[in-house]
């Protein structure tokens, strides 16, 4: 009887890689959603969703000043002002994303290290992630410019929007990092008396890195969609348009420009690839020192960008003349300031925060209480065409979805099992893919305007753009991931064609199809907004479904219809996302996963 | 309020968690205490709430009742006096050696050149001069280890403490580091007043303490205390050194009871329920062979640990399922084959299944579980069922154990299966 060959299944004393490899290594898997905790519905959402209600009602509310037309900026097509657009399209970026990461610092620590405060913020989170943004868009800029001066208000307003589609996969990764830091870290900080804005330098922020990094790509990834609607918004007298590459491509496209079209999409490209090899790249090659393995990685990322850097000792000499003394100084001001506050017990404040509750929970039902008499006003013939659209825009998603699995599994597992088209082809579709898809909204539109069927199957075409591509990246990474063992146990027992995809390749494929298919759905109904209802070269076309509703209801400034369909929305896919989508996902996980 | 010289002392603690209206009792009234100068051992099995109790001593958590006392002062937060080295390490994977001591000095506001002067004195006292640059993860155990305890010492503590912190090394390295942390402590090169070493291995415990506290679990408590005054070096092979590891052995493989006293209740009946220990038929099975090549099928389980090669822990936890089975006797650190054992040792793999099962069938988790599947619809019962009411008697993790060794055993028997797709389980 010898150790080693013991099946493993008693208590034993754990290797420290062991312990510390308890982290979850789906934290490194850029397809995989953070599907936080099983449940169903509980009181918590149904506040949660009333509290959307009532934001949606306010910004209803402040839109009744709304002025009746808004002058958009005038584009020029001129190459020339390509760098100036890309410039201003980057910094709304930009600003997003520094909001969000603010955002997700704050909320993410308060979820995490605040029982009472994690009861109400998880749900509120978990719900905030699975409503179709886009659908927001309109209100808030209606409100925003009701308030503001118009340029201003349609800034904010992609800003804002940027946000809420960036913030809440980044705060999730967050929460998730600061609850998962392993116990004995926790307690050496604890034992070696680490202040707060220590323990933030030393252990959380570099223990969330990695997986913030990975979270902060995929937000802007998604950022670049939304920022590209925001920037093409028009509906009747107002014209939402902000100076930018996504307005470029649309007054391109207006125009019939084909030289500026592809200008315009040249540059947004080479935007996104600068972005990605001079920023992310190089930021998760920096990264990989806050892995938390004991174990030199197989083949840690690199980037060529970084490496110049490093070689050129920028990086040192920064670091050696600015950075260290730097933090030096702010350590030992944070240092000197505990040691000041030391002995002193913060008093619990239990009462006022009861008093916020109570605040918060009458505000919430009298804000409830108005926007349903706003939604009493609604007339029954609207609630009809609401029902009408909510169904027709299930259908285009569900459609969308279905042409865009029939074509991306075979064409995903062709490039997926087979490594060396893979080698070649990943960076293209990458590319590819990287496109927003609202960014090429108005050229498709210059293709399919005169196919028959109208904007009816122009609008399916449409989603399919923005959601093909979730479903090809995870059938290619589902399709790589099958072990090779079993791929060649399934020829040597000769297995025909059909059974094979039965037995080995579609079981395989299930979990990254059903992520790939959550993330698209997400998108498409995102996508309706804009792709049900368009102006194009001065026509106006539309067709029945939720997104046209809520754009003709912005048009023509019908403030209930308004409220009532963006909820409409939010409530279906809201509804949809826990019913079908993470049912299914708790399957794949629990049955299919192979791990 | 008096010291009376001791550095540490802990008063009546007890740690209790309640889930719903039941209640474990992970410390039951824990008294000691540490006197300046003293190397002392928290010393048993896993599960005995050993660790625990260095988290409460280090004030790490709070105990449910008692108090702790530093210098006679009751303990309010973490002891900024004391400082532990991890079983795990505990190292920041993504600071340098250096870094990782000095951030340790950093937290207590010493100024950076002091600080480096100090970290790198003390990597060279453990000797990891020229790896100050090094990541933890280009080390190997041994060394990273001696990183815990350069950062450990940096902040030059009272009291030391060590939570098992050679049991995740290598065998060469751990024995290494015992010694060169022995030569540092008996020959005063280090500011420490006290050490408090948890371990749950005997021979170590022997080997380096002053005084060894032996616990128990189910409830974790204090069973015995002893004094060893062996002369360091101590020699491993002396028959001083062994007596005394026998003796500990003695003390926690127990003495083998009447048999309705060690089977324990069945669930739901009053009294105890015995915990089935971890264990797979394959490593019992090669325990007893071995013993049964011994003269007269008896022998010192401390050597056991040594010939099997295996862990001290692992090793009671067999000895103790081989008594429950009535393979074996132990008493006096000895374990005794009985015909039984005898048998099932030299049987064919089938008459051993037969010869277990008919042993488990015995057994009262075995018995209150068959007779209820015996009643149950189809003779099948949902896994949840069963874990439901084992949660009743068991914490929730120990619990789900327990429900594994059942399911295990009686696979082993053919006398339950268990399907994982339904989660159903059901007679053969």
């Amino acid at each position: 009887m010898r150790r080693r060959e013991i099946p493993i299944l008693r208590e034993r004393t754990v290797s420290p890689e062991e312990a510390l490899s308890k982290k979850p290594r789906l934290r490194r898997n850029i397809f995989r959603i953070e599907q936080p905790f099983e449940r169903g519905f509980s009181g918590s959402d149904i506040v949660v969703l009333i509290g959307i209600a009532v934001l949606i009602y306010v910004g209803v509310r402040l839109a009744l000043q709304a002025p009746e037309t808004v002058a958009g900026p005038t584009i020029s097509l001129s190459p020339r002002m390509l760098p100036y657009y890309a410039l201003r399209s980057v910094g709304r970026m930009a600003a997003a994303y520094f909001l969000s990461l603010t955002f997700t610092l704050l909320y993410g620590r308060l979820a995490a290290y605040n029982r009472r405060a994690e009861l109400v913020l998880l749900p509120l989170l978990d719900v905030l992630q699975s409503v179709p943004i886009l659908s927001f868009l309109p209100v808030v800029l209606l409100s925003l410019s009701a308030i503001l001066p118009e340029r201003a208000a349609a800034e904010l307003a992609s800003i804002v929007l940027i946000f809420t589609s960036q913030a809440w996969n980044m705060t999730f990764a967050w929460y998730q990092s600061l609850t998962t830091i392993p116990v004995e870290l926790r307690e050496a900080s604890a034992i070696f008396r680490f202040n707060g804005w220590l323990r933030f330098k030393v252990l959380e922020l570099p223990f969330a890195a990695i997986s913030l990094i990975w979270n902060s790509m995929m937000s802007w990834a998604g950022g670049w969609f939304f920022l590209m609607a925001a920037e093409i918004f028009t509906v009747g007298q107002r014209d939402f348009r902000l100076p930018g590459l996504g307005a470029y491509l649309q007054e391109a496209a207006n125009q019939g420009d084909t030289r500026a079209i592809l200008w315009g999409i040249g540059t947004l490209v080479l935007v996104i690839v600068a972005l990605d090899q001079l920023v992310w790249r190089p930021l998760l090659a920096w990264a990989d020192r806050f892995k938390l393995e004991m174990v030199e990685g197989e083949n840690p990322p690199t980037s060529w960008f970084y490496d110049l850097l490093r070689s050129a000792h920028i990086l040192e000499r920064l670091s050696h003349r600015v950075w260290r003394p730097l933090s030096e100084r702010v350590d030992a001001w944070f240092i000197r300031r505990t040691a000041a506050e030391a002995g002193l017990e913060k008093p619990g404040r239990p009462y006022f925060f009861y008093l916020l509750v109570l605040l918060m929970g009458l505000g919430l039902a009298y804000g409830a209480v108005r926007a349903a008499l706003m939604l009493a006003t609604v007339p029954a013939h609207q609630w009809g065409e609401i029902g009408l659209g909510v169904l027709a825009t299930l259908l285009r998603v569900s459609a969308s979805l279905l042409i865009a699995l029939a074509w991306t599994i075979p064409v995903g597992v062709a490039i997926g099992t087979n490594p060396r088209v893979a080698a070649y082809m990943q960076p293209i579709v990458q590319i590819v893919a990287s496109i927003p898809a609202t960014a090429l909204f108005p050229v498709f539109l210059l293709f399919i305007v005169g196919l028959p069927g109208g904007l009816n199957i122009a609008a399916i075409a449409l989603m399919l753009t923005g959601t093909q591509w979730y479903l090809l990246f995870n059938v290619i990474a589902g399709a790589s991931a099958i072990p090779q063992d079993l791929k060649y146990t399934s020829a040597l027992i000769g297995l025909s064609q059909w059974e094979r995809w039965r037995t080995l390749i579609l079981p395989a494929l299930f979990p990254y199809i059903i992520t790939g298919a959550i993330t698209a759905s997400g998108g498409a109904w995102n996508a309706s907004i804009v792709a049900e209802h368009v102006e194009f070269g001065g026509q106006k076309l539309h067709t029945i479904g939720i997104g046209a509703l809520i754009a003709h209801a912005t048009g023509t400034g019908d403030y209930p219809l308004l409220l009532a369909s963006t909820l409409a929305m939010v409530l279906t896919v809201v509804l949809i996302n826990r019913l079908f989508w993470r049912r299914l996902y708790r399957l794949a996980e629990e049955q299919y996963r192979m791990e | 309020m008096s010291s009376n010289g001791y550095l540490l002392e802990v008063r009546h603690v007890s740690q209790i968690y309640r889930s719903g209206n039941r209640q474990f009792v992970a410390l039951q009234d824990v008294n000691l205490a540490v006197k300046e100068g003293e190397f002392l051992c928290l010393l048993g099995p896993s599960g005995c709430g050993k660790s625990t109790l260095l988290r409460i001593i280090t004030g790490l958590q709070r105990p449910t009742e008692g108090v702790v006392l530093y210098r006679g002062q009751p303990l309010r937060g973490v002891n900024p006096h004391a400082t532990i080295v991890f079983q795990t390490f505990a190292l920041f994977p993504w600071l340098t050696v250096l870094e990782n001591v000095e951030v340790a000095l950093k937290a207590r506001g010493v100024p950076p050149k002091l600080r480096t002067a100090r970290a790198m004195d003390l990597l060279d006292r453990v000797g990891l001069d020229g790896f100050e640059l090094a990541y933890p993860r280009e080390l190997s155990g041994g060394m990273r280890q001696k990183v815990g305890f350069a950062r450990a010492m940096a902040v030059e503590p009272e009291l030391l403490c060590l939570d098992e912190p050679f049991s995740a090394l290598d065998v060469l390295s751990a024995e290494a580091l015992r010694g060169e942390l022995l030569e540092l402590w008996t020959e005063g090169k280090i500011p420490t007043r006290a050490i408090l070493m948890v371990t749950h291995n005997i021979e170590e415990a022997v080997f380096m303490a002053d005084r060894i506290v032996v616990m128990e679990k189910d409830p974790g408590r204090v069973v015995a205390e002893m004094t060893v005054e062996l002369p360091h070096p101590r020699q491993r092979r002396s028959p001083e050194f062994l007596k005394l590891v026998d003796e500990v052995y003695g003390l926690l493989a127990g003495q083998t009871q009447p048999e309705h006293v060690e089977m324990g209740a069945a669930p739901g009946e009053p009294g105890r329920v015995r915990a089935l220990p971890p264990i797979t038929i394959n490593d019992l099975a090669g325990l007893l062979e071995h013993v049964a090549e011994m003269p007269e099928h008896r022998h010192d389980i401390y050597r056991l640990a040594h010939e099997l090669r295996v862990d001290p822990d692992h090793l009671l936890q067999l000895t103790e399922t081989a008594e429950l089975l009535g393979f074996a006797t132990i008493g006096k650190g000895d374990i005794v084959l009985t015909p039984l054992g005898e048998t099932f040792a030299e049987a064919s793999i089938l008459a051993r299944k037969e010869i277990f099962a008919t042993r488990i069938r015995r057994l009262p988790m075995f018995r209150w579980l068959l007779s209820m599947l015996n009643v149950a619809e189809g003779r099948r019962l949902k896994r949840d069922v069963i874990l439901r009411a084992l949660e009743l008697e068991f914490p929730p993790g120990e619990a789900e154990k327990q429900l594994e060794t059942i399911i295990n055993w009686g696979r082993y028997a053919e006398i339950i299966a268990y399907d994982d797709t339904t989660e159903t389980i059901f007679l053969e």
